[in-house]
């Protein structure tokens, strides 16, 4: 990489020195991403979207410094960023990097869509399993019993 | 089969197995086995959606067995009306009874009245979702029918799109490597999903139009009603179902030996000149309905082992 291109680089999107990396989430999911794993209050959050990537096309990222996030907690990306990479920085290196487990249960996390269902008419937690692989994950909610092939779009 | 204590609640909760066991459970059933067996148990039927058929045939089941009924078939005389959840509307009356047959018009009341029940939860209809019972009383009369379940030509004709009866019925089938011809107007053919899990299962069919577009014998036809409110146009709606009514003239070629089933009621789908064939098995199906639904009821009460 010459001089020029590094700068530039590093000027889109600037390296941080702690905290969590979420690179390769599919575009345009990053600010979902923002929000559900709720840190917009906490500290410096950086959103780029739309960078090249070879392995999506199109990718999303998002640095949140300071913050190193468990993998109980990024986790609940699954469904929307099932390709997503968690990095943990300190002392602006990476000391962890891990891919996200897609669960193959999701309890409460998810609203069902079926207007007819009975987790929308009575107070009761959604419950859904997986089914197909991690990377093109569909859901059966087990109540209607409907499959839905984005789950990304049933995340509260 | 382990089943006493058990909902019956979707036909997905079964193993082949497990199912191939309740089958030949109504067949003995039938034959005269386990007389009395429900003895001094008592079946609540909770009706939150009228369906005379289907309740009288619980009913039935469970009196000629020995055993008592309580319940209600109007949910506006029930607590439902004063605003009482489903959720405490089966809390209650799992005090009352040893079985629950339910049916409601949300899906996924069942599941949910199964979990908080204490005592098995069968469904009797889910909204668009399952009717369990049915689907093992249409294969209770294959197995009666053909000896096995295994390996059959099945013909699934009508409204493949909204029948709850024949998604149920196609999924089940996909367990015992059968083959099945769906034969459709092009806008009432087997929804996508159904047709997925068919392909997941490496289970063979066809998609026609109509009878004549027919290749090879079939063992049977499941005939279902093309409902009028599918169609904004009546004349339309005349011109379909006109094309997929079963005469006795229907029954030749591949059809010459076919067993007819539906899960009636039956408007005009089948003419009544078909009734006195040897082809129609319809209403010995429906009357299944009684050892299918007594097996059931024997085995998660813990009776019929």
């Amino acid at each position: 990489m010459n001089a020029a291109k590094r700068a530039e680089k590093a000027h889109k999107v600037y390296a941080i020195e702690s905290g969590t990396v979420i690179d390769h989430i599919p575009h345009p999911m990053a600010l979902k991403v923002v929000e559900i794993l709720g840190v917009k209050q906490d500290g410096i959050l950086t959103v780029g979207m739309n960078f090249p990537s070879q392995r999506l096309g199109r990718k999303d990222i998002v640095k949140v410094e300071n913050l190193k996030l468990t993998a109980q907690v990024t986790d609940r990306l699954a469904l929307v960023a099932p390709t997503a990479t968690i990095n943990i920085i300190e002392g602006s290196r990476v000391v962890e990097k891990r891919p996200i487990h897609v669960p193959k249960t999701f309890r409460g996390l998810l609203r069902c869509p079926n207007p007819n269902c009975i987790t929308n008419i009575e107070s009761v937690s959604t419950h859904f399993v997986r089914e197909g692989s991690e990377s093109e994950p569909a859901v059966r909610c087990t109540y209607c019993e409907r499959l839905y092939r984005e789950p990304a779009q049933l995340v509260v | 089969m382990d089943l006493p204590g058990r909902s019956i609640i979707s036909i997905r909760d079964f193993a082949r197995d497990e199912i191939l066991g309740i089958v030949d459970k109504a067949l003995e059933v039938k034959a005269g086995e386990w007389a009395d067996a429900l003895h001094g148990k008592v079946l609540a039927t909770l009706f939150f959606e009228p369906s005379t058929r289907t309740r009288l045939s619980f009913e039935a089941a469970m009196v000629s067995m020995g055993g008592r009924v309580i319940g209600f078939a109007d949910p506006n005389i029930s607590s439902t009306r004063k605003g009482e959840t489903l959720a405490d509307t089966i809390r209650t009356v799992t005090g009352y009874c040893d079985v629950i047959a339910m049916r409601h018009p949300v899906e996924g009341s069942a599941r949910l009245a199964s979990e908080v029940a204490s005592v098995p939860i069968i469904n009797a209809g889910d909204g668009a979702n399952q009717h369990p019972t049915q689907t093992f009383l249409d294969l209770v009369t294959l197995k009666e029918e053909f000896g096995r379940l295994e390996g059959l030509a099945v013909g699934m004709l009508g409204d493949l799109k909204y029948g709850r009866t024949v998604h149920s019925l196609a999924m089940a089938l996909s367990l015992f490597g059968g083959r099945l011809s769906l034969i459709s107007p092009p806008g009432l053919r087997m929804p996508a999903h159904v047709k997925e899990e068919l392909d997941s299962a490496g289970t063979r069919y066809e998609e026609l139009r109509d009878l004549g577009e027919l290749t090879s014998d079939l063992d049977v036809l499941y005939v279902t009603r093309i409902q009028k409110e599918r169609f904004a146009d009546f004349q339309e709606y005349e011109r379909v179902a006109g094309a997929y009514r079963i005469r006795r003239d229907t029954l030749t070629g591949p059809c010459t030996r076919v067993r007819l089933m539906h899960p009636l009621p039956r408007v005009d789908e089948i003419a009544e000149e078909v009734d006195a064939t040897p082809n129609a098995i319809y209403f010995r199906q429906a009357h299944n309905g009684i050892p299918t639904r007594q097996a059931l009821l024997g085995l998660v009460t813990g009776v019929i082992r």
